[in-house]
């Protein structure tokens, strides 16, 4: 027993970064902070109870033992205690209603928002699209795959960084709209108190109005598959000014990717290029060294896809196959990126056909 | 529960009409008497007990640290559904089957359960139904790994090829369970002594039967999803595929139907034993026995009404959410009134502490402490920040761990005497006791932190801000598995030796089943004692 | 046991046997249980107002925002997108708009849009009289098509929902084509082909 303590002390006091936060976030909205007041209310509530209840039972205990010569009582029953231990609690519970469904009606609160944004939740990233504006971009756990394995440092926002963030103006009403590709998943930023699923077929909605520019990170929280616990969420929240410059920087962006397009690349570069866009977006699955997790995912090593015919390659990418858990990529990938991601199947990964696609001759 | 005072003519009756039991493995077989098909459940309960303990530990030593270090995620996923799926019906539901066989016709006088051909079905059906189950880890593909509530359509469109032996699997659990169900309550209402009316059945009693309608009424409903399940899957039925007009928030409505009376089911006869324990022990009659009946039964029905307060995240309107809200936070007011009694009961009683009192109290304080996070969970708006998260797997795990688990704990301490004939070994029974209580707490305490700092449930890695309490709780964690080895320990010990039991076993305690010897011989109550 | 006792027992038995029964065909029940429950209440999104509608007067002192989404889900390779993005009508307005989809693959296919809306609460106020999701949407491999839909605003619409989200869902039915639907039909206008 001694042991086991001395082992946990140690082993606790190991892991470098770690902090002791042991409640909820207050968060950085007026309704976040409204619900952080509600928790608190009824964990108040609770403890004094708790304090009540335990107090008389651990009075009992330590008072009425045979040991100290006590001798039991005969009555077993008295309605009016039982009356009032029924009623007194009722009302407390009506107190902690009234206050808890004000706070609900606000949450519901469906006047016009500023910005809206479709939020959809994939086996297991987030696609983001900004309804007014154009912009739309697929969200990705940034940690690389070595500080997973234990091979590398973890930094301190292992497992809650994404290659492309959702940004979001402060002070402004932005509301998400939310739903869902393949499975169930559920979209959660803990300190906006925004927590809603993602239903394949169906459509739900939440908003936040955010006070302060900051990076806010959350996490899937419904689970959605093999990677549930690696599809985090960023939010970056800008000022207007910020924000404005943030868009039309998006604008200019997809203009040099389309530029980008109608360039020739070389194997290499191809190669080299679709290594990234494969630990990204098809590692999850047929795993970093192309094996594929028999009985699930089919291995890219050997495989007649890709190392058959190059078009029917390039058709499974953007096209994805009906009825299994291979996705259509159009949307997600660039024709540069999907260029790059079939010519590395085919030349990497043990496969060694030879043969490269340009991104021109794509066509979504 | 009245006082009980009985002529036993039962002394005799052994040598009159009745044989011993059969030997070897037949016995075990073909047997349809209630004091084996009793301990057979319990057994099995304590086998799987120990499977899905160590899953647990799986889970727990791979979250002892971030990073990926034992498991893949996948593996983890079907860690973590089956680890759900044999706690509740494989290790908590048969031991409180076990329970209710071996203590019901000893508690009300019958000589055997009322069906006791049934009886052995329902119990030799539960091996296979398990043995399907934990075969598909070894299929392609591997077990499900959908999570225990198994949310289409990641169970059914994109489940694992062994998602079809897991329906079967549930629809045997299912089968077995109403078979049961429907044999207890044909066992209370029809098999009482003469004088055992309603009012006077011990609390275990009570609240069995009405787990056991609980049961018929909500093990059907999960029959009839998984169903649908295996028709989407293989008949192309679209009941929860949107692509062909069916839902998936459908599912989680007729799941919850079933899954949320499942958690009573779990608990209510926990309330009865410690019901029967707390008075014995406190040599006093428990304090409000018909408000305790009432209470039951009102948390039975409110039961059938509360469900969605799994789904508040799920996009219901206002108006559903006010109504689920407020009639969770209702199911508080007849829980509150068994702890306020129970506490009452100890309450200038003459109080002493063997480890299935010491269990029962650790019930009580921990059991109400998971009321309480139940409570703030039922806060519509505040949920929007717990649900699915840790802060859920540390409130339900306190009020089934501590809960439902201590109190079969404290049930077998309590009666194991009356089963074996021998005394227990109190200095065995502590250490168990305590190394349990301790490392429950070390476990499931700090889960509450790391859930409302914003660590999701059912993820294989998490983020660095939640290491310290998850290395804390995966030493609990091992701490309370090991610490059941001395559970094992003390049950084999018990039975092997052991000071020779007397009838009555504990000074306080009160009850049919005190009047027949220590063991208690393989047929009692064949002529009905008298209940006065 | 008594042989009365054992009569009774029987009797018991078969009562909770057919209880048992009856809760397994309630669970089926369920289903269109569950589907009346949304229809009235807007449960979900789901949105069933269909067919011509009995709207009287339009509403002019105030607008609604309509607003169009798309979701190609699973791994539905067509371009699908609303020609507007979002529109304001007067409650009580016909209003038409259209939907484009393109099939890129190189083969046939059958589609079905789903729809569904959001706020849950305006559900039931939001009447499609015509709409493209009545029916499956069969494409030749690399052919496009525009697809209508006319709606109308309930005027009885509750004051504080200033806007309305239709999303539809657009699924691959190509391999599912050939199977009926053994649940209640719910897309009333919809077309075996």
């Amino acid at each position: 027993m001694t042991k086991a303590i001395t082992l946990a002390i140690s082993l606790i006091a190991a892991p470098a970064s770690a902090d002791w936060q042991i409640n909820m976030n207050q968060g950085v909205t007026a309704l976040s902070r409204e619900i952080f007041d509600l928790h608190m209310l009824i964990f108040w509530i609770c403890v004094v109870i708790g304090v009540a209840v335990f107090g008389v039972m651990f009075y009992s205990i330590f008072k009425f033992r045979k040991s100290k010569g006590a001798v039991a009582e005969h009555w077993h029953e008295n309605t009016t205690v039982e009356v009032v231990w029924t009623v007194i609690p009722s009302i407390i519970l009506i107190a902690m209603a009234i206050p808890a469904t004000a706070t609900l009606m606000d949450m519901y609160d469906t006047s016009e928002a500023d910005v809206e944004i479709q939020v959809t939740g994939h086996q297991w990233k987030w696609r983001y699209q900004y309804l007014d504006e154009d912009i739309d971009f697929f969200s990705n756990l940034a940690t690389s795959r070595q500080e997973i394995t234990n091979e590398a440092a973890k930094n301190p926002n292992y497992l809650l960084e994404v290659d492309n963030p959702l940004v979001i103006p402060a002070n402004k009403k932005v509301r998400f709209l939310i739903t869902a590709n393949d499975v169930i998943h559920s979209w959660w930023v803990p300190h906006f108190a925004v927590k809603k699923d993602a239903i394949p077929g169906f459509i739900n909605e939440s908003w936040v109005k955010v006070e302060e520019p900051g990076v806010y990170r959350g996490q899937c929280t419904e689970l959605c598959g093999k990677d549930h616990g690696f599809m985090p969420i960023v939010v970056e929240v800008k000022s207007e000014a910020d924000y404005q410059q943030w868009v039309s920087d998006q604008r200019a962006m997809k203009l040099a990717m389309a530029g980008e397009a109608s360039k020739e690349f070389s194997m290499n570069e191809l190669v080299a290029k679709g290594e990234g866009v494969y630990n990204t977006a098809c590692a999850g699955c047929h795993q970093p060294n192309g094996q594929g997790i028999p009985g699930a995912f089919p291995a890219i090593t050997g495989s007649t896809i890709a190392t058959g015919a190059i078009d029917t390659h390039v058709d499974i990418i953007i096209n994805g196959k009906s009825g299994t858990a291979m996705q259509a990529f159009r949307e997600q990938l660039s024709a540069v990126d999907i260029a790059a991601v079939v010519t590395y199947q085919r030349n990497a990964l043990g496969n060694s056909v030879g043969d490269l696609v340009q991104p021109n001759t794509i066509k979504n | 529960m009245a006082t009980v005072d009985v002529d036993l003519p039962h002394v005799k009756e052994e040598d009159q009409h009745h044989h011993g039991p059969a030997k070897g493995l037949g016995r075990w077989l073909y047997t349809t008497n209630h004091k084996d098909i009793g301990s057979m459940y319990l057994i099995f309960s304590l086998c799987m007990f120990m499977i899905g303990g160590i899953m647990a530990l799986i889970i727990r030593a791979e979250l002892f640290q971030p990073g990926l270090q034992l498991v893949e995620p996948n593996f983890f996923n079907q860690m973590t559904t089956m680890h759900g799926l044999i706690m509740v019906f494989g290790a908590v539901m048969p031991a409180f089957v076990g329970l209710a066989n071996w203590m019901i016709p000893m508690q009300v006088g019958a000589p055997d359960m009322a069906l006791p051909r049934m009886n052995n079905w329902s119990f030799w059906i539960l091996p296979f139904a398990f043995l399907i189950l934990l075969s598909s880890l070894f299929m392609p593909g591997g077990a499900p790994n959908f999570g225990w509530t198994f949310y289409a359509p990641l169970s059914t469109t994109y489940a694992p090829e062994s998602v079809t032996f897991f329906i079967f699997g549930v629809h045997i659990m299912g089968a077995s369970s109403i078979m049961g169900a429907i044999n207890i309550i044909a066992t209370i209402l029809n098999m009482r002594a003469p004088g055992m009316t309603l009012l006077r059945m011990p609390l275990f009693v009570w609240t069995w039967l009405i787990t056991a309608f609980l049961l018929i009424a909500v093990m059907p409903v999960l029959a009839g999803v998984v169903t649908m399940m295996l028709m989407d899957i293989h008949f192309g039925t679209s009941f929860f595929n949107a692509a062909g007009g069916g839902d998936p928030v459908l599912f989680q409505h007729v799941f919850w139907f079933f899954g949320h009376p499942e958690v009573y089911i779990m608990i209510l006869p926990a309330f009865g034993i410690i019901s029967e324990i707390i008075p014995t022990f406190a040599r006093k009659r428990l304090f409000g026995y018909a408000s305790m009946v009432y209470a039951v039964a009102s948390i039975a029905l409110l039961s059938f009404v509360v469900w969605a307060h799994h789904m508040f995240t799920v996009g219901m309107p206002l108006v559903g959410e006010v109504f689920f809200m407020f009639a969770t936070m209702l199911i508080a007011v007849p829980t509150g009134v068994k702890v306020f009694n129970w506490v009452a009961t100890m309450f200038r009683g003459s109080l002493t502490f063997e480890t299935p009192m010491l269990f029962a109290l650790a019930f009580v304080v921990l059991f109400t402490i998971g009321g309480f996070s139940g409570l703030m969970l039922a806060i519509a708006p505040a949920d929007f920040q717990y649900h699915d998260t840790y802060f859920v797997v540390a409130h339900f795990h306190y009020v089934l761990v501590p809960g439902a688990i201590f109190s079969i704990m404290a049930a077998t301490y309590y009666w194991l005497p009356k089963w074996t004939g021998h005394q227990l070994n109190e200095t065995m029974g502590k250490i168990h006791f305590w190394l349990s209580f301790v490392g429950v707490n070390i476990t499931f305490f700090p889960m509450h932190f790391v859930g409302l700092a914003g660590m999701p449930r059912r993820i294989p890695d998490y983020a660095l801000q939640f290491a310290d309490f998850n290395s804390m709780a995966s030493v609990g964690a091992f701490i309370f598995g090991f610490s059941q080895l001395v559970f094992i320990y003390n049950v084999i010990q018990n039975v092997r030796v052991g000071e020779k039991a007397t009838a009555q076993v504990w000074e306080g305690a009160q009850g049919l089943e005190w009047t027949v010897p220590s063991p208690a011989p393989y047929h009692t109550f064949s002529t009905p004692p008298k209940v006065d | 046991m008594t042989e009365q006792n054992e009569k009774q027992t029987k009797r018991l038995v078969v009562r909770l046997a057919t209880a048992a029964i009856a809760m397994f065909g309630f669970g089926f029940a369920l289903v269109p249980l569950y589907d009346v429950f949304c229809e009235i209440t807007g449960l979900n999104g789901k949105n069933f107002n269909q067919g011509p509608a009995k709207v009287s007067s339009v509403d002019r002192s105030r607008t609604v925002k309509i607003q169009f989404v798309t979701v190609n889900p699973a791994s539905m390779p067509w371009e699908f997108k609303p020609n507007e993005r979002s529109i304001r009508v007067f409650p009580g307005q016909d209003r038409q708009t259209a939907f484009y989809a393109r099939n890129p693959t190189a083969h046939w296919m059958v589609a079905q849009a789903v729809p569904s809306v959001t706020p849950s609460e305006a559900a039931p106020y939001l009447h499609k009289v015509n709409c493209f999701c009545f029916d499956r949407q069969p494409l030749e491999a690399g052919a496009d098509i525009e697809m209508p839909l006319l709606f109308v605003v309930d005027p009885k619409l509750p004051e504080h929902i200033s806007t309305i989200t239709l999303s539809y869902a657009l699924y691959d039915l190509t391999e599912k084509q050939n199977v009926t639907h053994t649940i209640p039909n719910k897309n009333k206008g919809q077309v075996t082909l």
